[in-house]
């Protein structure tokens, strides 16, 4: 057997460099690296990589296309089940689906194949938009889908295709969800990146309405009984920040992960042109262990910041995708790994000055199989710092189970939804993390599908 | 795009607009707010709705100039554009879930301050339209700066002026002209206080000591209004609460007026210097 090639490592800008700016930190493989790396692929008969994607992406097929050098036909295989793939290809945690089931990974390093799949959606979109898929008509019945996030910009692609009538309802001024407000432009670009992908849906016949906020502006009780939908999902996702509970979290220097990231995304406070002010101060402190954990604190990173994590596991628990790890600790951001805070310390002021924390040992693995963190009695410390960011997880927006009759709400307050997106109510689906909780883009893209062929069926035997 | 009907100067510094936003005026309560940005680059900024008409589709709102983006609101000409207009955000007035009856036992008092003597408006016509008893005061350190008293006059009972200096009605602050109506024996079921944080904090140790139940609205910090940021924190009853979705309004007594004053201020470095890039 002939000696196999080793994985072809992605340029990406120079971590020094990077740590001043909000550009893209990956520039993504060019044709001939992204065919190389193509040529690697097994092509395995039951490809263990396709049944770990959650959209079910026919990987080995559009990674052949690619090796041909047929770019825009490996697009249109993956465009079949993904309506985001520029975006995916980014912020995907591959090394626990698609890449972490990949049989070279065994013995070598795995394909990568969410690089193949950015440098596939990135290149075809240099070139020509992919040709929209064939319209069906299903007599122009109107389904209205809550939220432009993952979840309802993968539902209302799959329903416009399916040859419905769809409009997008979005609260902010800005359509993408957590994709806009949530993840920042050195990881995921707008401008280019985003609006494509989003443009593309738009192409499909797909109106979105922005600053409509459902169970405020209108409810979804007009919205089937006064304005002529026949049927809803909500992807409302999971938007209310947590807290820790714990003394000094309103003093002022204290923020939320979402409104310090949303401030600097949404509303683009690190560009001089923009009069949204964000304060990240000289010393900060995020507090967490997952994708925002990294987003936070980089974007702090990047403002001027000398920037620590704390999380109260090991770097083995860390819950964010490894690539944005590794990237956080070339930047310089410093990880105090086994720290629990247990109090933001203020100065006469009102003003952050420390926050006080406790060392932590692995104990017994809780109910989710990972060892869970215990406080070591006396080991209390300050760190001094300026500002912190709570990245502790969100929870789903109570605001639409409140106002629409007959949606039951889950203990963890979700909105009750079963596998395929069936609410408590006819007519209403949902999906994303509006129904688990906080999780990631492409789980939300898979639930948004599912619900989308739920709403077909439901609408065609109407 | 939400349309500019009309724009008028109350004040030096505070802009009444209309503008068109039919879903929101469909919607609207008293007590609520809407989020105005200005255009592509400017702020999400709270602001109070100050009257709203379903069948014209338009909404009121009253701004005062604070900061670069609240500028750059008060810029726009009648005919122009904002980029955005949403809402109505945040929980009406507890009056506008209660009965009737209910209310027709009651005698409100409202105490108005500042710019936000016009979200009193709607929340005085309301209850005066449905014939429950209500008294506005309206306090102004000098009576140039009075807003709103012809619109609020014609929606209550009894309308109470006082300036600090004294140049118009009562010689004094909306406290002490409150303290001075009950000693005459006016008396008082339910008071709300709206303006700013500092007066709806002696507001409160007022209607505490007189032993009025006080509702106020807290207009504090957001970025999106839909509990999304909690940036709006505020601590009532001991509770941390988003004034976005838990309120605006909250019972005065319970609310830490300290902390939400200290709160507001917390971009303020960085306002000044947006300020000055702009040369306000």
């Amino acid at each position: 057997m002939a000696e196999r090639i080793p994985r072809v490592p992605v340029r990406e800008q120079d971590p020094k460099v990077r740590a001043h700016n909000f550009e893209e930190v990956c520039y993504g493989y060019n044709l001939e690296e992204a065919t190389t790396e193509a040529t690697r692929c097994l092509h395995c008969k039951n490809p263990r990589c396709v049944a770990s994607c959650p959209v079910g992406i026919k990987i080995p097929e559009f990674i052949a296309k690619v090796k041909e050098g047929d770019i825009a036909g490996a697009a249109a295989i993956i465009a079949e089940d993904s309506s985001l793939p520029a975006v995916c290809g980014r912020v995907c945690p591959q090394e626990s689906q698609c890449e972490g089931s990949c049989i070279l990974g065994v013995k070598g390093e795995p394909v990568a194949i969410g690089k193949l799949e950015r440098f596939v959606a990135d290149h075809t979109a240099a070139s020509e938009p992919a040709p929209a898929a064939g319209k069906v008509n299903r007599g122009g019945k109107k389904v209205a889908v809550i939220g432009s996030g993952p979840a309802g910009l993968a539902c209302a692609s799959d329903l416009a295709k399916a040859g419905y009538d769809v409009t997008i309802f979005e609260a902010l001024h800005k359509a993408g969800g957590v994709l806009e407000y949530g993840i920042p432009e050195f990881r995921l670009p707008k401008d280019t990146v985003l609006k494509r992908e989003i443009q593309a849906v738009k192409d499909l016949g797909v109106k979105i309405e922005t600053d409509v906020i459902i169970g405020r502006t209108v409810t979804i009780d007009s919205l089937i009984d006064e304005e002529g939908y026949e049927a809803v999902f909500v992807g409302t996702g999971a938007g209310l920040p947590k807290f820790m509970g714990i003394p000094g979290e309103n003093l002022n220097g204290v923020f939320s992960a979402n409104e310090f990231l949303t401030r600097n995304n949404l509303m683009k406070a690190f560009r001089e042109d923009y009069l949204t002010p964000i304060h990240a101060g000289r010393k900060c402190c995020v507090v967490g262990g997952g994708n925002v954990a990294m987003d936070a604190a980089r974007t702090a990173l990047r403002l001027g910041a000398d920037t620590t994590i704390i999380y109260r596991r090991t770097e083995v628990e860390l819950p964010a995708r490894k690539e944005e790890v590794h990237h956080a600790k070339e930047e310089g951001i410093e990880f105090n790994m086994l720290t629990n805070p247990v109090e933001i310390l203020g100065d006469e002021k009102g003003w952050v000055r420390a926050i006080k924390c406790i060392r932590m040992e692995l104990g017994e693995p809780d109910e989710s199989g990972r060892r869970s963190p215990v406080p070591v009695p006396g080991s209390e410390f300050e760190i001094p710092t300026e500002t912190v960011i709570m990245a502790l997880g969100t929870a789903p927006n109570p605001l639409i189970v409140n106002t629409t009759s007959g949606l039951e709400a889950t203990r963890r307050g979700g909105i009750s939804a079963d596998g395929e997106g069936r609410t408590t109510r006819e007519g209403i689906f949902a999906g994303g993390d509006a129904v688990t909780g906080a999780a990631t883009v492409i789980l939300a893209m898979g639930a948004g599908r599912k619900a989308a062929k739920a709403i077909d069926e439901y609408l065609k035997t109407k | 795009m939400f349309k500019i009907i009309t724009r008028e100067m109350l004040t030096p510094n505070i802009c009444k607009m209309v503008v068109e936003a039919p879903r929101i005026a469909k919607a609207a309560l008293p007590g609520q707010f809407l989020i105005v940005r200005s255009d592509e680059k400017g702020e999400r900024i709270p602001l109070t709705i100050s009257d709203y008409d379903r069948e014209a589709g338009t909404v009121t709102i009253v701004t005062q100039l604070i900061g670069a983006s609240s500028a750059a609101i008060i810029a726009k000409e009648e005919g122009e554009f904002f980029s955005d207009v949403v809402g109505p955000l945040g929980n009406p007035s507890a009056f506008v879930h209660e009965s009737e009856e209910e209310l027709k036992s009651r005698r409100y008092i409202f105490i108005a301050g500042g710019v936000g003597t016009a979200p009193v408006y709607p929340q005085a016509k309301w209850l005066h339209d449905r014939g429950i008893a209500v008294d506005v005061i309206i306090g102004a350190r000098t009576k140039d700066l009075f807003i709103y008293t012809d619109e609020i006059g014609s929606a209550c009972d009894n309308l109470y002026l006082c300036t600090d200096d004294g140049s118009a009605g009562f010689h004094g602050v909306g406290t002490a002209c409150l303290e001075k109506l009950v000693a005459e024996g006016k008396q008082y079921t339910h008071a709300v206080a709206i303006g700013p944080m500092i007066m709806m904090k002696f507001a409160t140790l007022t209607c505490k000591k007189l032993g009025i139940p006080e509702d106020v609205s807290l207009n504090m910090l957001m970025v999106d209004g839909t509990g999304m940021c909690g940036a709006c924190r505020v601590t009532v009853a001991g509770k941390t609460r988003f004034a976005c979705v838990d309120g605006p309004e909250f019972n005065g007594y319970d609310v830490d007026f300290d902390e939400a004053m200290r709160r507001l201020g917390q971009y303020k470095s960085e306002e000044t210097e947006a300020k000055t890039k702009m040369g306000i």
